[in-house]
């Protein structure tokens, strides 16, 4: 079959690799019918994700059909129509149980990897490097599903490939990140990054009953579907000091919760932004931490600091005097697609959203090389590639 | 090693209780068992608990002069691991799985296999060793209570001399079992040497570590989780 391997930094290419095979009898195989590359793939095309191999095939948001099941596979059958979580879990270890996919127990291979880093290993990802498990990715014509059960989401008739696709990943990303907010009536929400994922955060914020939504990015493409297409007040920060612009459009409080729909590629602007590049460029820090930094200061006093934005190692001068005196509450991590998914189909199904607004360009897989250079450098007013295979 | 509790077992007095008792209560305590064995033997320390009846290969015979000039120099160490797991299980589950021990190959990968014989008191194993050889051993349950803790050591003649024991605790907040694997090998130098790092890797810890993780995979979810065999690009 064909698929998006990765050779190294800022090198994919389509290569022709063996079939998928069940390998554990919870497993299914999908034939991929429309697959995309996330804001976080970029990482990966960047070369800042460790533990990545020459070869490995790539990508964690895609749909398809079954075409295949392991023996103990129970809910699904050959023909099934399923979009897929990107994370993967096993649906019977603690986390698990409590709803907390990304941290489940068991579905990655490469824990131990993960332990000296991050003291305890978390759930394994699609085509998201061996420290998440080395599974192979979804940007491919077929995909094996481990504990396919729990992973895959049947979709409803009606619905089009275009409104399911972002239900494997950004969406639920977006939603998280506002469900993090705890948002009570009346509270204003800022939403750093309106690339899919702080589309779909301003979308959410507002379905869980946001007064406000403010969006803060630099391409007038993204800020202008974060104006009309989600209903969000906008700040081009390139243009203004977001953290003043904040506090004016906030009556002087600052944002109720913060958003980071960014994460460790964040472009910073002035000294510490030059401080960040320098820093990363010679390895002396992993991320550049700019957006949490500026998210710290603007937040108001007793706010919620929500990070959906990745981040994979070591961060430099956050500041922290301001987060505890501000009595600031940080809540992060890698979706819970599991425990998202059912609930995001039925406000499609209701009509309260179209996810099918994420997607600017449709292209074939076999150009996947293409797509990641124009997502990368957001050329042609790229948002989102839908690829088919 | 020569240590007071297998000077106390080579004595054909019974161990005075009060050693006993502190040992016992070490391994049925959460304390890091390891931390107090660091100058002790683990098997004489499970012979004394188990009553110090059972005459054992390193604690019964006298050192020869070779093993005194190793023990001096320090060539002749043991190897200990200390590891917990906690598992979505109830103990008797996880008891019963592992107390079959033909069952224990399916997630100690270098265990090629395990026959159990004489009512499951005894058991031979074979292991994979490098360059396609095998090593084997003979071992005997010397302690078992039911839903709480198998201890066991290999008998006289092994290729790889070792004693440890499993512990099942049940876990707070209805989160499962507790399972503390404590392990002790005796690397003897020469070949087995080089079996033994094979065996167990440099870092035995990690072994024993992901001996657990896969013993709670499979407890858990049914299955390992795995990679090998999936789709990638070679050229």
């Amino acid at each position: 079959m064909k698929a998006v391997c990765w050779h190294g930094a800022n090198d994919v290419r389509v290569d022709n690799v063996p079939d998928p095979t069940i390998l554990n009898p919870r497993d299914a195989i999908l034939k991929v019918t429309a697959t995309t590359i996330c804001g976080s793939d970029l990482h990966i095309y960047d070369g800042y994700i460790p533990s990545m191999q020459p070869g490995d095939i790539i990508g964690h948001e895609f749909m398809g059909e079954i075409v295949e099941t392991g023996r103990e596979v129970r809910k699904l059958k050959k023909g099934d129509r399923v979009v897929v979580s990107s994370i993967i879990g096993c649906g019977q270890c603690h986390y698990c149980a409590h709803q907390q996919w990304s941290l489940c127990d068991n579905s990655n291979p490469g824990g131990a990897l993960q332990e000296p880093i991050f003291g305890y290993s978390t759930g394994g990802i699609f085509g998201y490097s061996h420290l998440f498990g080395g599974y192979a990715g979804a940007q491919a014509e077929y995909v094996r599903i481990p504990f396919a059960d729990h992973g895959c989401v049947k979709i409803p008739d009606g619905m089009t490939d275009e409104q399911a696709l972002p239900i494997s990943d950004a969406f639920p990303t977006g939603y998280m990140g506002a469900d993090m907010c705890d948002i009570k009536p009346g509270d204003v929400v800022a939403v750093w990054g309106c690339g899919p994922v702080g589309l779909f955060a301003i979308r959410s914020a507002y379905l869980l009953g946001a007064e406000k939504v403010i969006g803060i990015d630099r391409f007038p493409e993204r800020l202008a579907m974060a104006k009309v297409q989600c209903g969000a007040e906008v700040i081009n920060y390139e243009e203004i000091d977001a953290g003043e612009a904040l506090k004016e459009m906030t009556g002087g409080r600052g944002p109720d919760a913060c958003i980071d729909a960014v994460g460790l590629e964040a472009h910073g602007t002035g000294l510490m932004g030059l401080y960040d590049e320098v820093k990363q460029s010679v390895r002396l820090e992993t991320d550049r931490p700019h957006i949490l930094r500026q998210m710290i200061v603007a937040c108001r006093k007793g706010g919620v600091i929500s990070v959906m934005g990745v981040y994979s190692g070591f961060i430099d001068k956050l500041p922290m005097g301001a987060a505890f005196n501000k009595g600031l509450t940080f809540k992060m991590g890698q979706m819970h697609g599991q425990r998202y998914m059912p609930k995001l189909i039925d406000h499609v199904l209701k009509g309260d959203i179209d996810p099918a607004f994420a997607f600017s360009h449709h292209m074939p897989l076999t150009e996947a090389k293409q797509a990641y250079e124009m997502f990368k450098h957001k050329t042609d007013k790229c948002i989102k590639v839908l690829l088919r295979p | 090693m020569e240590t007071e509790s297998d000077k106390t077992i080579n004595s054909s007095e019974q161990p005075p209780v009060t050693d006993t008792e502190k040992w016992a209560s070490i391994v049925g305590g959460s304390a890091m068992v390891l931390f107090g064995l660091q100058k002790r033997s683990l098997r004489g320390i499970l012979t004394a608990i188990a009553g110090g009846g059972l005459a054992y290969h390193g604690a019964t015979a006298d050192k020869s002069i070779t093993d005194k000039v190793s023990d001096a120099v320090g060539l002749n160490k043991a190897l200990k691991v200390e590891k917990t797991v906690t598992i979505n299980r109830p103990v008797e589950e996880l008891y019963n799985y592992w107390h079959d021990f033909e069952n224990l190959p399916t997630f100690m990968k270098h265990v090629k296999s395990v026959t159990v014989s004489e009512g499951g008191k005894r058991s031979h194993w074979v292991a994979n060793a490098p360059l396609g050889q095998e090593v084997e051993w003979d071992a005997e349950v010397i302690k078992d209570e039911p839903n709480r803790l198998i201890a066991w050591a290999s008998l006289e003649g092994a290729d790889v001399d070792n004693s440890g024991f499993v512990r099942f605790t049940p876990a707070p907040g209805d989160r499962g079992t507790e399972v503390k694997v404590v392990m002790e090998y005796e690397i003897a130098g020469g070949r087995l040497t080089a079996a033994l790092a094979k065996l167990f890797g440099e870092e035995p810890e990690q072994q024993v570590g992901d001996e657990l993780r896969r013993f709670k995979q499979l407890m858990e979810a049914g299955e390992i989780a795995t990679t090998e065999g999936q789709p990638r690009c070679h050229g």
